[in-house]
């Protein structure tokens, strides 16, 4: 059993997501626990195997008994063990917070869009567990356009043109690795990544070779939404069903992010990413921009699901900064803030669809007098607020920590000036939304003896995934440093330093 | 001269396709009409499948179907006498993939313009500021 883990993660939803589609014509009430079923069987298969990876090492799966240079290869090792655990089980959690606000927003919908859902985890894990390089494309194309169905059953006026442009970028995005791999299949005629990185060293002077990683890197960008290429995602994300945002913000670009990081680390070798390729520096200094103009941008906003959507360009600058400022501290932020990054922005979504599901907006005005309305939603607010911000309890300090001083090793104050800039912003932004929360009334009554406002709480399913997601950022903030001596540091190189 | 040329001559498949990459992309880029920019998404995405197939080719080389001698006795084969499957076998799935992102994008061009009654990215935008 715990051999076929491997396939059991991808094959479970993938499969299931037949099994939904046809439930969904006989009973819509068949849907959701066929959902959950399949996507615990895939998460603990992740958990499983990271455990593995801890305990044997390197695991190589041959799909079909295959040898790896002809057939698939799933190849896993601690970096997409983490990943994989972060991204099955934050997809299950909020797939088990998100079924009421799915009843209320779209009830005529239930089977497609679970079908849609599972197919999008089984893309989001393939894209993580694969080690194929035309593989990778494939699960990447099958999160992207169950990403875009899923933006598109949102807002009635807005998400079809929304998810049209992100349409239009994401295929670009994907044309730009597909085309990479084929400039790496021309030079090594291999698809294995292993089996490339391989062949690669010989050839890192060639032209194409070269070519191959820059097209790539775009490619990833776009995917990711780094700055210069970020321009689908505040509207994509903002218009979206609050299920559907609070799925593929967190999932989408982290899952990207590691793309890129295993592109560097292991299709290329850092010293061809950082000694060869002399972009490095560049490119950090475009994170800095990504992370300033994410954060001024996220002022200007007057709504709250769009400031979180900018904060998560900002986020992604921090991330692609830290994995290219090529020292060992910088490489481990990067790869502890994917994990990180992803809980934040999960609790942060997951507020929001708990404020929609009872208030029915997420304006600022709307936002009035809710922390007497809904004191537990606001508080997991406010914790994952301190964590976005970075307080030392919660884990977005520690892997901040890890990337500051990776650019003072680095030598790169830049980022790290603009990691200070994004973080202060953080603090008005935030204290900004729990003032209007706190101390402004709702708009209803202005007198001064007005009853207090009856509480209206989220319901207990939604507020009890909100509420593990809000204890995972202390726990993983506590843990950080057994996270980081077990699983990271066998991931990044003993070149580095 | 001649290295420009040969460059010209020798790689024009390479041309083509970048040449085809890139009218998708000022489709994309420049036109306002919706239906346009699928288009020259679908032209772009055409395009990098060309490339594939092209790389597969070789001179003088045959399809890759290995024939055996009858009686079962095999004989040497020349890789370099047929020509390499495989990009054309990947391009099966890049053709499914293309076909679905274009019927998800016409499905969402459907949905616009029953919602705005236009398909001119500029008219839909008006509307939506008027809002």
């Amino acid at each position: 059993m715990s051999l076929q883990y491997p396939a059991l993660l991808i094959a479970v939803p993938l499969l299931s997501a037949f099994i939904i589609s046809a439930a969904g014509w006989i009973n819509k009430k068949l849907c959701f626990p066929i959902a959950v079923a399949a996507l615990t069987v895939s998460a603990g298969s992740c958990i499983g195997l990271l455990f593995r990876v801890l305990n044997e090492g390197v695991v190589l799966y041959r799909l079909g008994g295959w040898d790896p240079p002809w057939g698939i290869a799933y190849y896993i090792d601690s970096l997409n063990g983490l990943v994989l655990c972060v991204v099955s089980v934050a997809a299950l959690l909020n797939l088990i917070a998100s079924k009421k606000s799915i009843e209320q927003e779209f009830p005529e919908k239930i089977g497609p869009f679970y079908t849609l859902y599972v197919l999008f985890v089984t893309g989001m894990v393939g894209i993580t567990v694969t080690g194929d390089a035309f593989n990778l494309y494939v699960l990447l194309e099958i999160g992207s356009i169950t990403g875009y169905a899923l933006i598109a059953m949102g807002d009635k006026d807005r998400a079809p043109l929304a998810s049209l442009n992100y349409l239009y970028m994401g295929t670009i995005g994907a044309c730009f690795y597909l085309l990479g791999v084929g400039y790496l299949y021309i030079s090594t005629g291999s698809l294995n990544m292993v089996d490339i990185a391989r062949l690669l060293p010989a050839l890192y002077q060639s032209k194409a070779v070269m070519a191959a990683f820059i097209i790539c890197m775009v490619g990833v960008w776009i995917k990711m939404a780094f700055f210069p290429l970020h321009a689908w995602l505040p509207n994509a994300y903002t218009f979206a069903p609050s299920a559907a945002s609070s799925l593929i913000a967190p999932l989408m670009t982290k899952v990207m992010i590691y793309v890129m990081i295993r592109l560097i680390l292991t299709v290329f070798t850092p010293k061809f990413a950082f000694g060869t390729l002399a972009v490095s520096h560049a490119i950090v200094w475009l994170a800095c921009v990504a992370i300033v103009v994410g954060a001024i941008c996220a002022l200007a906003q007057r709504d709250l699901k769009k400031m979180l959507t900018y904060i998560i360009v900002a986020e992604v600058g921090y991330m692609v900064g830290g994995a290219w400022l090529g020292n060992r501290a910088g490489m481990t932020g990067a790869i502890l803030h994917i994990v990180n990054d992803a809980l934040m922005t999960l609790c942060a979504f997951l507020v929001v669809g708990n404020i929609v599901y009872k208030v029915k907006g997420y304006a600022f005005d709307d936002l009035k007098g809710l922390f007497t309305k809904m004191p537990f939603t606001m508080g997991a607010f406010v914790i994952g607020a301190l964590s976005i911000i970075g307080v030392p309890p919660t884990c977005g300090f520690f892997s901040k920590w890890y990337l500051i001083s990776g650019a003072i090793q680095a030598g790169h104050y830049g980022f790290m000036v603009a990691l200070i800039f994004s973080s202060l912003v953080n603090v008005v932004l935030f204290f900004r939304v729990i003032e209007i929360g706190y101390y402004e009334p709702s708009g209803e009554h202005h007198g001064h003896d007005h009853p207090p406002e009856p509480m209206a709480e989220a319901p207990l399913s939604m507020l009890v995934p909100l509420y593990v997601v809000a204890a995972g950022l202390i726990l993983v903030g506590l843990y950080t440093g057994n996270i980081v001596n077990h699983i990271i540091r066998f991931v990044i190189p003993s070149s580095f330093v | 001269m001649g290295d420009w040329l040969h460059m010209l001559v020798a790689k024009y498949n390479y041309w083509i396709y970048i040449t085809l990459m890139m009218i998708g992309l000022y489709a994309m880029i420049a036109k306002n009409n919706l239906i346009k920019k699928i288009v020259g998404m679908n032209i772009f995405q055409t395009a990098i499948i060309l490339f594939y197939v092209s790389i597969g080719v070789k001179k003088g080389g045959t399809l890759p179907i290995i024939e055996h001698g009858h009686g079962g006795h095999s004989h040497v084969i020349h890789a370099a006498d047929y020509l390499n499957p495989l990009p054309h076998v990947l391009m099966l799935t890049a053709i499914v993939v293309s076909v679905a992102t274009l019927g998800v994008a016409l499905a969402l061009a459907i949905r616009i313009y029953n919602r705005y009654n236009s398909l001119e990215e500029d008219e839909i935008l008006t509307q939506v500021r008027e809002k």
